[in-house]
């Protein structure tokens, strides 16, 4: 089998893995469509106030909502995804099962966490987004380019994600327990993902440091480049060097675990 | 007679169980303190929203930040108290799916019992802790013509709110065992109820303020009788007199949990497993 083969049946089983929890993915549908409810309103209360805040009008802050419900689970924002399954196997030792396998250990975390985020687009964000559409004032481009362009900088957004919770989940090898690291994870991606408010409406400095991080790559990027806020490329360059700079530091905090860590035995 | 019965030794079940897991949490000290650490901040990350709005604007919905610091700290507070004490009814779901739910219902003890201190987590002090640091604070900085009544009336809505949360706790375990694997669904109405409770009244529809005044009287919980302490109207016109009715509303409300307890219970099919 070739490899991109190999990685692409890695990527259709974490798919059909997540597709098997039907009753829970209606359950986050209903859960996402009901905080999007009560986001969008209290949005719509502080744009009253302050029309045109972080350069939003107010159906872009009503857009901006229904992305981020949209995307909540597909990107794992608050933790969630394949990290979570390497974490168990580097604290039971069932990473060493890993490490003997002649596949790259990154490359088959990442595609598995592809065909999940796949999945939980489909199966849980399209709807509360089709929703938000149907009931609420929404900015949405007509032509096929800002949708183009949204699709490479969603699917850049989700690499990005997994780079971070894939470099968090290897510090494992060293910290034994991945309790801390998971909430850590929650706090700093519901925070600088600008799930709580658009990192466009962070005020003053912190708002300049905040938007320089990476986790602005994951819904601020996206939902800009859709609504035309942002130039595509400016968008792209920007996931793609952290990107690149998070799964490097991966793969040398990985080379690292493994040369110098002792794994757990059984 | 027999139902006290039933009441005492449910308590004595819930209080031998979830000592049993606060002991075991304390086994690993340093681990603990970071965990009710980190389950403080991950709680106050609603507040610095709040906050985070408020570096924009000087009103939202009309309401000053610390008339919503009120609102947001006696639905945290009152939230967090439910979530202690019933807040582990999530995890029936998975019992029920890998069996060890068939064995609460052969203990001698109340199953309620069980499942409620099923995990009990003191981490969850974290939340009551900073709902209640925001509430203070909002006591101490909100511009209130403190009356006798009023002064009342806080404690007592903090009380009658963490019971309708805790009804909602518990109808949301009665619906778990109907449909199976829908956890999330009762994350919708308790975590999104007092999510939705930490904003005024103001900011949302008429409709969805009906809803939540009638269909589901979590307006009770904070909205209503914070209405008559902050001297503002009472949402869609309530009379005066409905700012005292909450501990009604409560008792209402943990009645009819029960009683969908009972017939959620009556309902469940073993997997067989």
């Amino acid at each position: 089998m070739g490899s991109g083969r190999l990685y692409l049946a890695v990527a259709a089983g974490g798919f059909r893995r997540y597709a098997t929890y039907r009753m829970a993915t209606a359950a986050g549908v209903f859960t996402n469509t009901v905080f999007g409810v009560i986001l969008v309103y209290t949005y719509l209360a502080l744009w009253d106030e302050r029309p045109h805040l972080g350069g939003y009008d107010q159906s872009q802050a009503v857009t901006y909502v229904w992305l981020g419900q949209c995307l909540y689970a597909t990107l794992a924002i608050q933790g969630g995804g394949a990290e979570k399954d390497l974490m168990e196997r580097i604290r039971t030792g069932e990473i060493a099962v890993d490490l003997y396998r002649p596949v790259d250990l990154q490359l088959w975390w990442l595609a598995g966490d592809m065909g999940r985020a796949l999945f939980q687009m489909l199966g849980r964000g399209v709807i509360p987004f089709l929703f938000g559409a149907l009931f609420f004032p929404m900015a949405l481009p007509t032509g096929v380019t800002p949708w183009a362009g949204f699709v490479v900088a969603l699917l850049l957004a989700a690499v990005v994600s997994f780079a971070i919770r894939y470099l968090a989940a290897l510090s494992v090898f060293w910290l034994m327990d991945g309790m801390g690291v998971n909430q850590a994870l929650m706090i700093t991606g519901i925070f600088f993902s600008g799930m709580v408010l658009p990192l466009n409406a962070f005020p003053g400095p912190f708002g300049e440091i905040v938007r320089a991080l990476p986790w602005a790559a994951q819904l601020q990027m996206p939902a800009d480049v859709l609504m035309g806020e942002t130039s595509p490329l400016t968008a792209f360059a920007f996931q793609a060097a952290w990107a690149v700079a998070l799964l490097a530091a991966a793969r040398m905090a990985q080379s690292a675990a493994t040369r110098r860590v002792v794994v757990q035995g059984g | 007679m027999a139902e006290r019965g039933a009441l005492r030794e449910g308590l004595r079940a819930y209080r031998l169980i979830a000592g049993m897991w606060v002991r075991s949490s304390m086994t690993y000290r340093t681990s603990f303190a970071v965990t009710v650490l980190g389950n403080l901040m991950v709680t106050g990350l609603d507040f610095v929203a709040i906050l985070l709005m408020f570096s924009q604007v000087d009103t939202l919905g009309g309401w000053s930040l610390p008339e919503i610091a009120l609102l947001y700290g006696l639905s945290a507070t009152s939230f967090g108290i439910a979530d202690l004490v019933l807040g582990s009814m999530d995890v029936l779901g998975g019992r029920m799916r890998d069996g060890s739910f068939d064995i609460l219902l052969v203990r001698p003890a109340p199953v309620l019992a069980q499942v409620g201190a099923d995990h009990f987590a003191l981490r969850r002090l974290g939340r009551i802790t900073q709902g209640a640091l925001v509430l203070g604070w909002a006591l101490l900085s909100a511009d209130v013509d403190w009356t006798g009544a009023k002064v009342l009336l806080v404690p007592v809505m903090l009380v009658s709110g963490a019971a309708i949360f805790s009804a909602l706790f518990v109808a949301g375990a009665a619906f778990q065992i109907l449909a199976q694997d829908a956890a999330e669904v009762q994350n919708a109405f308790t975590y999104g109820g007092t999510t939705l409770l930490q904003y005024p009244p103001t900011v949302f529809g008429k409709d969805l303020v009906r809803g939540v005044t009638f269909m589901l009287p979590l307006a009770f919980v904070n909205w209503v009788p914070a209405a008559h302490v902050l001297g503002r109207p009472y949402p869609i016109g309530l009379p005066d007199w409905t700012a005292f009715a909450s501990p009604l509303v409560a008792a209402a409300c943990c009645a009819l949990a029960g009683l969908a307890w009972r017939a959620g219970l009556r309902s469940y099919r073993s997997t067989g497993s």
